[in-house]
């Protein structure tokens, strides 16, 4: 593997640090982007993912640590000499410029050819869907349309690193899953860098190789939607992807007889053989004490036998079922992708595999095992 | 459509026209008594019926008056041509100084800035005759008495305050967002100011610009304490109309037409630019 385009090291950003309330908003990022690589900051508002961005693009002083961009250390350079183009999320069009030029503006300044910057423009705005507003002012159109313009003029600029900000939270959602492909098309042809900002993780996962899963100003993870979703490596990531999120049940470990057992509050026992887990994770286990069990709903099975429940609520959205049911003292929820015939009230089983199993420790939140094996064999 | 009745019509429009007399009715009389001489301005009672006559303007214009106590030599002519130097040099140094102040009190907050800010703002709070007696004597001291640049100089009192409010609001009203995407496109941060922010807040410049000069324009007492009569604007030296032998009505009010009418010139044909440029929206998200 080639060495990365883009390394963060240990980058801080805190604001007004000598004022009353400072705030630390990033904390000690370590992060390397590889050329090619299209990868998402992904948290809720707050998380620091957009200070990160704008600590990248250059708007914010990084307050320690040090941002190398392509071999050049970036963090003390003006935003001019970095060499990174950027979409905003407030669009930021020039509004006395027409759409065209505004998208143009980046090529023009560098003053490649007329017809080549118009050929370009003409293929970004084919892609963006916005040939037939190229001719109106960013104030005569609407905010999806602006956000495309923005994006489309972020995207046409050659540079080392392409930085979006929400690029697509404004748009219609039909029109967001079909530009996503495009976008992505787009992005891999031209052998472009981006970071994308977002805090929708269908978009993370459609677009991204790699998912930056930051909260608190901390990064909690940076790995593929793959293992985001199946090795979460902590109970913030474990509960913060995927939808509905992660049933979490608290359980007390047991090892006898040859088994497994998490004792779940005031229901009935989770039991495995325990030589379908791993040696390593059997061994962890057997010192018993506290753990915390995750479980992902499409893969808690109702069915004939396993651990009583009681249905809460059943809703068919139309193409699948989100089943609430009272089960260990509190609430899990499966997802069944047939209708589900039980309605609130009725007695069901859950069945939920060893397979399927995430176990993390309750105090440090830390993942110990996934699927019946210990995090450091994964 | 119009969904009002007839009399609510009517009602406005009477309503609109007491407004317009109110506000009008001053200065059509003044247009009036200078087209007049003094014996018909004060005859009793007074009448819109009269020979007009030029002779105001001519007086004005060739700088001899004539009354009954003898020939009166007046510098009306140069007294406008003062306001004019003082006027625009003022306004064009609160630009050159305020705007970019303007420009970086909105966009950084730095140690101290809003205490820099309201420092300047209360520049208008002191009554100018509070400022003018240490002045007078300061510049007497400095040699910056009775001189032009020492006037513009006092007149960025009123000027300087004005623009830099203004505009500052103006700055804050665009969105930083769009500066920095002109930025790390590659261009410095005076070509940011110069070729993005100068342009967006161009209307509210104009805006400010076109007040501080009307607020120049009819400054008195600066000018009237501050500097002699070479160096006097009209306000000051309308006032040599009050002579020994009566107050020259007709000379007066000639000379308040043609004061007005350069700073009234000037806001009708901004206004047409200050409309358009702010009905636009310039500076929407």
């Amino acid at each position: 593997m080639s060495a990365p385009l883009l390394v963060l090291d240990r980058v801080n950003k805190i604001y007004d640090p000598d004022g009353p309330n400072p705030v630390h908003a990033v904390r000690d990022l370590d992060l390397a982007v590889n050329p090619g690589e299209i990868v998402a900051l992904l948290g809720s508002s707050g998380c620091g993912k957009t200070s990160t961005l704008r600590m990248i693009a250059g708007f914010e002083a990084v307050s320690a640590g040090s941002i190398t961009l392509a071999g050049r250390a970036i963090h003390d350079l003006a935003p001019a000499r970095r060499n990174v183009a950027m979409a905003f999320e407030g669009y930021a069009l020039y509004p006395p410029l027409t759409v065209r030029e505004n998208i143009a503006f980046a090529l023009k300044s560098r003053r490649r050819d007329r017809d080549g910057i118009a050929r370009r423009v003409a293929e970004i705005a084919r892609l963006l869907e916005i040939e037939d507003i190229l001719d109106r002012y960013p104030s005569q159109i609407s905010g999806g349309q602006q956000q495309r313009a923005s994006l489309a003029r972020a995207l046409i600029r050659p540079a080392d690193l392409h930085l979006l900000d929400e690029p697509m939270g404004q748009l219609e959602p039909q029109l967001r899953a079909h530009l996503r492909g495009r976008l992505k098309h787009f992005i891999r042809e031209g052998g472009l860098t981006v970071i994308l900002v977002t805090h929708d993780q269908t978009e993370a996962n459609a677009l991204a190789d790699r998912i930056a899963v930051m909260e608190g100003g901390v990064l909690q993870q940076f790995d593929s939607p793959a293992r985001l979703r199946e090795r979460p490596a902590n109970l913030f990531t474990g509960a913060f992807i995927g939808e509905p999120p992660m049933n979490l049940l608290e359980a007390e470990v047991e090892a006898r007889d040859g088994r497994i057992i998490f004792r779940l509050k005031g229901g009935a026992p989770l039991d495995y053989p325990a030589g379908e887990l791993s040696p390593a994770l059997l061994e962890w286990l057997r010192r018993g004490g506290r753990v915390t069990l995750g479980v992902r709903p499409h893969r808690v099975r109702i069915g004939p036998g396993g651990l009583p429940a009681q249905v809460l609520a059943n809703q068919w959205l139309g193409d699948q079922s989100h089943v609430a049911a009272s089960f260990a003292g509190g609430v899990i929820v499966s997802v069944e992708h047939d209708r589900v015939p039980h309605g609130p009230g009725a007695e069901i089983g859950l069945t939920i595999a060893l397979a399927d199993l995430h176990i993390f420790d309750p105090a440090s939140g830390r993942a110990i095992g996934h699927g019946g094996r210990l995090v450091e064999e994964t | 459509m119009d969904h009002r009745s007839l009399l609510e019509r009517w009602l406005r429009g009477i309503a609109l026209a007491l407004v317009v007399v109110f506000f009008m009715f001053p200065i059509l009389w003044i247009v009036l008594m200078s087209l007049q001489t003094n014996e018909t301005i004060l005859r009793s009672p007074p009448s819109v019926v009269f020979t007009p006559t030029l002779q105001n303007y001519a007086a004005l214009i060739s700088g001899r008056l004539e009354t009954e106590a003898g020939a009166l030599d007046i510098a009306f002519m140069s007294n406008l041509m003062n306001s004019v130097i003082l006027s625009v040099g003022s306004v064009a140094l609160a630009l050159v100084l305020g705007v970019p102040a303007a420009y970086a009190f909105a966009r950084h907050r730095f140690r101290g800035s809003e205490d820099i800010a309201f420092t300047l703002l209360s520049f208008r709070f002191a009554p100018p005759l509070l400022v003018l007696l240490p002045l007078t004597l300061y510049f007497q001291d400095l040699g910056l008495a009775d001189t032009y640049f020492g006037l513009i100089w006092v007149y960025q009192l009123i000027c300087l305050p004005l623009i830099l409010w203004i505009v500052r609001g103006y700055f804050e009203d665009i969105s930083p967002d769009i500066e920095l995407a002109y930025r790390i496109a590659g261009h410095s941060w005076w070509a940011t100011f110069r070729r993005i922010a100068l342009p967006l807040a161009g209307p509210g410049i104009a805006a400010a610009g076109l007040l501080a000069f009307i607020f120049a324009w009819n400054n008195f007492i600066f000018a009237l304490v501050l500097a002699s009569a070479d160096k006097q604007p009209v306000t000051v030296g309308a006032l040599a109309f009050v002579t020994a032998s009566g107050i020259q009505y007709g000379q007066i009010a000639a000379a308040v037409v043609l004061s007005i009418a350069p700073t009234l010139a000037l806001a009708l044909w901004a206004q047409r630019y200050l409309v358009e440029g702010l009905s636009l929206g310039a500076v929407k998200g």
